[in-house]
C-alpha cells in the first residue's frame, strides 16, 4: 500500500515535470513575450506594496503594526500564493478544459488528472512573482530578532502556506465541475485572501479574522506564525498554539480538498457533445 | 450608419448577457474585494481622518466605486480589444477591414454594448452591496449625478483607446500578452484600484492625476463625491476629453500603419 502510494507519488512528479518542462520551452520560444510578462509579474506584485507605503505616507502604523512588520506579513503571503500560482494556478481554467473538451482527453492519460489540470500551461514568468515575495522577506528580515525556531517556524510558514494557498486554488477551482462559467469565484478566495493577508488581520473585524481561522483557514498562511516571529501578542486573544498550527492547518486542508475533487471527477459527465 | 452601431452594441449587450454564471460569480468577487479593501481604508482613515481630503465615508465610497468601474470600464484591460488581438493573430481581422463600417467604430460600438451590460450588473451590484454594507454617500444633486455619467463614458473612451493600441500591438508582435502584462500593471496602479490617486505623496501625486489612467476611476470619483464643482467639474471632464481625442488619434494613426503593413504581408 504504502508503496504503492510512493509510486504514484513518483510517477506524478515525473510527469508533472515533463509537460511543465514542454511548456517552458514553448514559452521560451517567444522570448520578448516571456521577458515582459515575466517582469510586469515582479512588478505587478511589488506595485501592492508601493500601495502600502504610499499609504504610510500619511500614517506611521496600520492597525497596530508597522511598515517592516507588514513588509514580512507580505513578503510571506506573496511567497506563499506565488509558489501555488506557479504549481496550480492553471486549475483556474478548469471550466476552459471542460467546455473545449480537453479534460476528456486528459481522463485517458496515464497520469493523475489533477496533475495534469495544473501542469497545463505551466508558467515558469510566475517565478518572478516569488522572486519578489523573497526579496521582500530578505528586506524584512532585517528587523526581525532572528532565533533557531523563529527561522524554523518561517521555514514552516511558508510551505504550509504555499500548501493552503494551492488547497484553496483547487477546492474553488472544482466549482467549475458543477458550473462551468464560474471561474472567479474562486479569485474571491485566493487573491482575495492574498490581499487579505497582505494585511495585520487587526485591520478586519474579529469575526472575519475567526472565519480565517477555523472556516478557510487563510490566517495560517502568514498571520499566526508571524505572531511569534515578530514577537506579537495575539490582538483577538486567539490561543497561543495556534502560531505553531499551520502545517495541522495544512494538512486538514489538503483532506479537504481531496475530497472535494474526487466529488467533482465523480459529477463530471464530459460537454456531452 | 447610427442604427448599425446600435444594432452591433445591442448584439455585444447580449452577448455578454448570456453568462449568467459568471456575471454572478464576478460580482460575488467584487463584492469580497470591496468589503476587504474598506476594512483596510477604515484603519487608514481611523488614524488620519483626512488623508488626501477625503473623510472615511467618501473613502468607501471610493472603494466601491473603485469596484463598480473595474467591468465597466475594463480597468484592467481586456473585452472585446481581446478578439480584436486574437483576429489580428489568426489574420480574421483582415475581414474587419473590409466590412463598410470603420474598424474602430465598430469595436468601439461593441464595446459600448459590453459596458452597458457590465454598468447594470457589476456596476449597480457592487453599488447597492455597499451602500447597504458602509456608510457610502450618493451624489448630492442633478450637476453630480451628470457629470458623473460623463465622467464615466469619458473613462470608457479612453480606456477602450488605451486597450485597442495594446492589442494593436498584435500587428507587429502577434502575440498580445506581453504587452497585455504590461498594460494591466500600468492600469492597476496608476487608475487609482491600488490606493487612491488623492493620497499619493508630494508631486506624485500630480503626475498620476495627469496620466490617462487617472480618468478611469479618480475623476469620476471625485465628481460623484463632490470633490470637483463647477469649473473644477468642467476641468475634469475636460481632460478625459483630451486624453480621448489624443488617444483616439494615436489609434487611428497605429491602424493606419497597421493596415498598410497587412497589405504587405497578404501580397
Amino acid at each position: 500500500m504504502a508503496d504503492q502510494a510512493t509510486g504514484v507519488i513518483g510517477v506524478s512528479a515525473r510527469g508533472y515535470r515533463d509537460i511543465a518542462r514542454m511548456w517552458v520551452k514553448a514559452a521560451l520560444a517567444y522570448p520578448a513575450s516571456f521577458w515582459m510578462m515575466a517582469a510586469s509579474q515582479f512588478f505587478l506584485t511589488l506595485l501592492d506594496f508601493v500601495g502600502i507605503w504610499i499609504m504610510f505616507h500619511t500614517i506611521d502604523s496600520l492597525g497596530g503594526f508597522d511598515l517592516t512588520e507588514i513588509a514580512f506579513l507580505y513578503g510571506a503571503t506573496a511567497f506563499g500564493i506565488g509558489v501555488a500560482d506557479l504549481l496550480g494556478g492553471q486549475v483556474e481554467r478548469l471550466g476552459e478544459l471542460i467546455r473545449m473538451g480537453r479534460l476528456d482527453g486528459m481522463l485517458l492519460k496515464p497520469l493523475p488528472l489533477l496533475v495534469q489540470v495544473c501542469a497545463d500551461q505551466f508558467a515558469l514568468r510566475r517565478v518572478a512573482r516569488i522572486t519578489q515575495a523573497l526579496v521582500m522577506l530578505g528586506v524584512a528580515s532585517y528587523w526581525v530578532d532572528w532565533t533557531p525556531a523563529k527561522v524554523g517556524l518561517t521555514l514552516v510558514m511558508l510551505v504550509s502556506g504555499s500548501v493552503i494557498f494551492l488547497s484553496i486554488f483547487v477546492v474553488f477551482g472544482c466549482v467549475q465541475f458543477w458550473t462551468v462559467d464560474a471561474s472567479e469565484v474562486a479569485n474571491a478566495f485566493t487573491y482575495g485572501g492574498n490581499t487579505m493577508t497582505q494585511y495585520p488581520l487587526t485591520v478586519f473585524p474579529k469575526q472575519v479574522v475567526t472565519a480565517l481561522t477555523y472556516l478557510v483557514p487563510l490566517a495560517f498562511v502568514n498571520w499566526y506564525p508571524s505572531l511569534y516571529i515578530l514577537d506579537r501578542a495575539d490582538p483577538y486573544g486567539f490561543p497561543e498554539w495556534l502560531r505553531y498550527a499551520s502545517p495541522i492547518a495544512a494538512v486538514a486542508l489538503v483532506a479537504v480538498t481531496a475530497v472535494v475533487w474526487r466529488a467533482g471527477v465523480r459529477h463530471y459527465e464530459s460537454t456531452g457533445s | 450608419m447610427i442604427p448599425l452601431y446600435v444594432s452591433v452594441a445591442t448584439r455585444a449587450f447580449r452577448r455578454y448577457s448570456t453568462y449568467t454564471a459568471a456575471t454572478l460569480s464576478g460580482l460575488f468577487t467584487n463584492c469580497v474585494f470591496g468589503c476587504i479593501i474598506c476594512f483596510v481604508y477604515l484603519a487608514l482613515w481611523d488614524q488620519r481622518p483626512n488623508a488626501g481630503g477625503y473623510d472615511a465615508s467618501d473613502a468607501v465610497t471610493y472603494v466601491w466605486l473603485g469596484q463598480a468601474m473595474l467591468m465597466t470600464v475594463m480597468v484592467w484591460g481586456g473585452g472585446v480589444t481581446n478578439d480584436l488581438a486574437e483576429r489580428i493573430r489568426s489574420g480574421d481581422v483582415a475581414i474587419d477591414l473590409y466590412r463598410p463600417v470603420p474598424l474602430i467604430g465598430w469595436y468601439v460600438a461593441q464595446d459600448v454594448g459590453r459596458a452597458g451590460f457590465h454598468l447594470l450588473t457589476r456596476g449597480l451590484g457592487p453599488t447597492i452591496v455597499g451602500a447597504l454594507l458602509f456608510d457610502v454617500r450618493f451624489p448630492s444633486g442633478p450637476v453630480a449625478w451628470l457629470g458623473f455619467a460623463v465622467a464615466v463614458v469619458l473613462a470608457l473612451l479612453v480606456s477602450f483607446a488605451v486597450r485597442f493600441l495594446v492589442a494593436s500591438t498584435s500587428f507587429w508582435l502577434l502575440d498580445a500578452s506581453g504587452p497585455n502584462a504590461v498594460a494591466f500593471l500600468m492600469a492597476a496602479f496608476f487608475s487609482g484600484l491600488t490606493v487612491p490617486l488623492v493620497i499619493f505623496p508630494g508631486w506624485s501625486r500630480d503626475v498620476v492625476m495627469a496620466l490617462p489612467w487617472a480618468s478611469y476611476i479618480q475623476v469620476p470619483a471625485d465628481i460623484w463625491l463632490g470633490k470637483r464643482e463647477g469649473w473644477d467639474l468642467l476641468a475634469g471632464l475636460g481632460f478625459g476629453v483630451l486624453w480621448a481625442v489624443v488617444l483616439f488619434a494615436a489609434c487611428h494613426l497605429v491602424l493606419r500603419r497597421a493596415t498598410r503593413k497587412v497589405v504587405v504581408q497578404g501580397g
